[in-house]
């Protein structure tokens, strides 16, 4: 058995209000290991809302501000703001949000935060659905899902929006992709967005969502780990929209990681060879932008 | 020292004098002007602030709630559609009990496009928990843009300091600008209730089941009423330094007036030169400006027009399907009255066409020669009915 190295201290308390086997809730405590205790969290309307509690309680050992769905990135650059006329150098503002609070409803404000260049994390940890509301379709939904808005044969047909292109795309100095089945890598990266201050850094978390995607909750792991194994949510790290850096490379078939999950089931072995088409001409594009450099 | 400045100015002076800290803004007529002088401050060092140029009114609302809840000043602007966008966050904003400060301008909606002097924007947001205290020119502006921050940190609540397009945001007039050290005087540091802080962590503004969230209403609720208590007080304070007040209502001659006429905004300084016109032929006629929408001072209200017999309100504004929206409410605060004077509500002005001295003579004519009101509401200066 290998042993992680991972610190013990943690700033999420044993307890929450998540579901069992809940990515989005390993991610918060991954990640907080590596931000510490200077930390802000600023939390859209998501699932983290709910797993952070009610009023008066917390599940974290940080300080939280709840916004509203759509603001997650400006409401961190406002306390940003706020800290900066205040003297306070030292805290990590962290804006912390859904795929659909970053994709859908949030790519406003995070597009705007990003371009002014706000000093904060933003984080986006993605269980491709709106999980909070009972698992409706995202722009992050991947191509081939059921969800209750792409029900039976009105499975998703399109494709699930590539984030981290359009974060790099705004020149943000650190852009990264993390799987919460990569731990090390993971708070690596937070580590990293820590040190980064000055501009807007983005990192997109790959967080499991048992409950909405029909898998046993103890999957949660695997399927995560063989979303990066069959590449079809790479882990990369991209630098000032430029420098890209791949830190793992996949080479299993899609049909291991789609087989595991009810949300997959409907589909035709057409339907995965089309996945794993498409799969590979995404893998072979990334791969292309590393030889740029 | 007066100077001749407009009436945007006026407000965008005053934050600067209130020592703001952070500052959001999204451009929209006919409010840019405040937040343009704003950023030039910023950027010329006279004003120590951070000025956020965000993307979208509901990201002005949001940055000001993020940058507030670290226990710091905070200011932004807006008009019409900006104010409609705001909307979540300004419900967010009074939840969360921060005292932002916010300059709108009056405007109408679209469609169609019309950028002129309408309040349907902001008595639209009637409900969201923000004190709305009503301006009638530059000078008024510039006071009670230093009056909100005072008022929104004793009650922790945020403020709207309303002006009307145009006839106030784009009017030059001489206005006096205090000295800082006055303003020092006046508006002390902000000492907030609460600040996020990683030394002292907890969550602000989290889920609130049915256990608690109605007590949480409640509490602003209590915060408004506490408004209308510490109003004079505050006031006494503000004169104190500046040697001036306006009052949640000012009355005009209603002590001895048959018929007063209920006004709001720069239509209130029109109505006071027919005013005197009138009393010079011996009509006994008299003006209430409302100042306070909300907290709406009711009981003042009831107090100022509960000797005359009939009440003309002149509403700039609609809410179709029932009437003008102060109408609305004057009627609401004379219900406590037994034998209360009868109320009529005239519509004028909307979308940005004048309310002239003819105007008011007309509402005041119109309810001296009929005993009781139509029912509904009668609205003015419109072209006769297209019948297609
Ligand atoms: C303006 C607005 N629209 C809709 C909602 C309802 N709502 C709350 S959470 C949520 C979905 C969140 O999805 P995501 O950001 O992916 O986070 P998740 O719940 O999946 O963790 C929705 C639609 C809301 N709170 N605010
Ligand atoms: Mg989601």
């Amino acid at each position: 058995m290998q042993t992680l190295n991972i610190s013990d201290v943690d700033f999420a308390e044993p307890g929450n209000m998540s579901c069992p086997g809940c990515g989005a809730s390993i991610a918060m405590n991954l990640a907080l290991k590596a931000l510490g205790q200077d930390t802000i969290l600023v939390i859209p309307a998501c699932c983290w809302a709910i797993i952070a509690g009610p009023y008066p309680m917390s599940s974290l050992k940080v300080p939280i501000l709840h916004t509203a769905f759509p603001s997650a990135a400006v409401t961190a650059s406002g306390v940003r703001a706020g800290l900066d006329m205040k003297g306070d150098t030292k805290t990590t503002v962290v804006a912390w949000a859904g795929d659909g609070g970053s994709f859908d409803i949030g790519i406003q404000s995070l597009s705007g935060a990003a371009e002014r260049n706000d000093d904060i994390i933003f984080v986006c940890y993605d269980n491709e659905a709106y999980m909070n509301t009972g698992v409706q379709r995202s722009s992050s939904t991947p191509y081939g899902s059921r969800t209750t808005t792409t029900p039976g044969q009105g499975w998703k047909k399109t494709r699930k929006k590539n984030m981290i292109e359009i974060m790099a795309a705004h020149g943000v100095s650190y852009a990264a992709t993390a799987n919460i089945a990569y731990p090390e890598d993971l708070i690596r990266k937070f580590k990293k967005a820590r040190e980064l201050k000055g501009g807007t850094r983005f990192i997109h978390v790959y967080a499991t969502c048992t409950t909405g995607w029909g898998a046993p909750s103890e999957y949660a792991v695997k399927i995560a780990r063989l979303a990066t194994r069959c590449n079809l949510f790479p882990l990369y790290e991209v630098e000032d929209g430029i420098t890209y850096t791949l830190n793992e490379k996949g080479d299993t078939p899609v049909d291991a990681y789609l087989n595991l999950q009810g949300r997959f089931k409907h589909l035709s072995l057409e339907d995965k060879a089309g996945i794993q088409n498409q799969v590979d001409k995404d893998f072979a594009v990334l791969k292309n932008k590393l030889s740029v450099c | 020292m007066k100077h001749v400045i407009e009436g945007s100015h006026a407000i965008s002076e005053a934050v600067k004098l209130a020592r703001v800290d952070v500052v959001s803004g999204y451009p929209i007529t006919p409010q840019t002007h405040i937040i343009e002088a704003i950023s030039e401050y910023c950027a010329n060092g006279e004003m120590k602030a951070k000025f956020i140029p965000v993307e979208s009114e509901h990201s002005a609302m949001a940055a000001v709630v993020g940058a507030a809840s670290t226990g710091v000043r905070t200011f932004t602007a807006t008009s019409s559609h900006g104010l409609a966008l705001m909307h979540e966050m300004l419900h967010w904003a009074a939840g969360a009990r921060l005292p932002i400060v916010l300059g709108e301008v009056n405007r109408a909606l679209g469609p169609g496009w019309n950028i002129w002097m309408d309040q349907s924007d902001s008595l639209a947001q009637r409900d969201t928990g923000w004190i709305q205290l009503y301006c009638e020119n530059g000078q008024e502006a510039m006071d009670t843009t230093l009056f909100a921050f005072r008022l929104a940190e004793l009650v922790n609540l945020p403020v709207m300091v309303v002006i009307d397009a145009f006839f106030v945001s784009h009017t030059f007039e001489p206005v006096a600008i205090p000295e800082q050290e006055h303003v020092d005087d006046f508006l002390p540091p902000y000492e907030p209730r609460i600040a996020l802080d990683p030394d002292n962590p907890f969550a602000l503004f989290q889920m609130a089941p049915p256990n608690v969230y109605m007590e949480m209403r409640q509490s602003i609720h209590r915060a408004m009423e506490h408004t209308l208590d510490i109003y004079h007080e505050v006031e006494n304070e503000f004169d104190a330094v500046f040697h001036r007040r306006y009052g949640m209502i000012e009355e005009i001659n209603c002590e001895n007036a048959d018929i007063i006429l209920v006004t709001t905004g720069s239509a209130t300084s029109t109505a006071r030169q027919v005013q005197m016109d009138m009393e010079k032929q011996g009509e006994r006629f008299g003006i209430l400006k409302i100042k306070t929408f909300r907290p709406f001072p009711g009981k003042a209200i009831c107090n100022a027009l509960q000797k005359a017999k009939k009440v003309a309100v002149l509403d700039r504004n609609f809410s179709f399907g029932s009437g003008g929206i102060f109408a609305q409410e004057v009627k609401g605060a004379l219900q406590v009255l037994s034998q209360g004077p009868v109320v009529f509500n005239y519509i004028a002005g909307l979308g940005g066409r004048d309310i002239t001295p003819d105007i008011i003579s007309e509402v005041y004519l119109k309810t001296r020669d009929r005993d009781l009101p139509p029912c509904g509401s009668e609205w003015l200066g419109t072209s006769p009915r297209d019948e297609n």
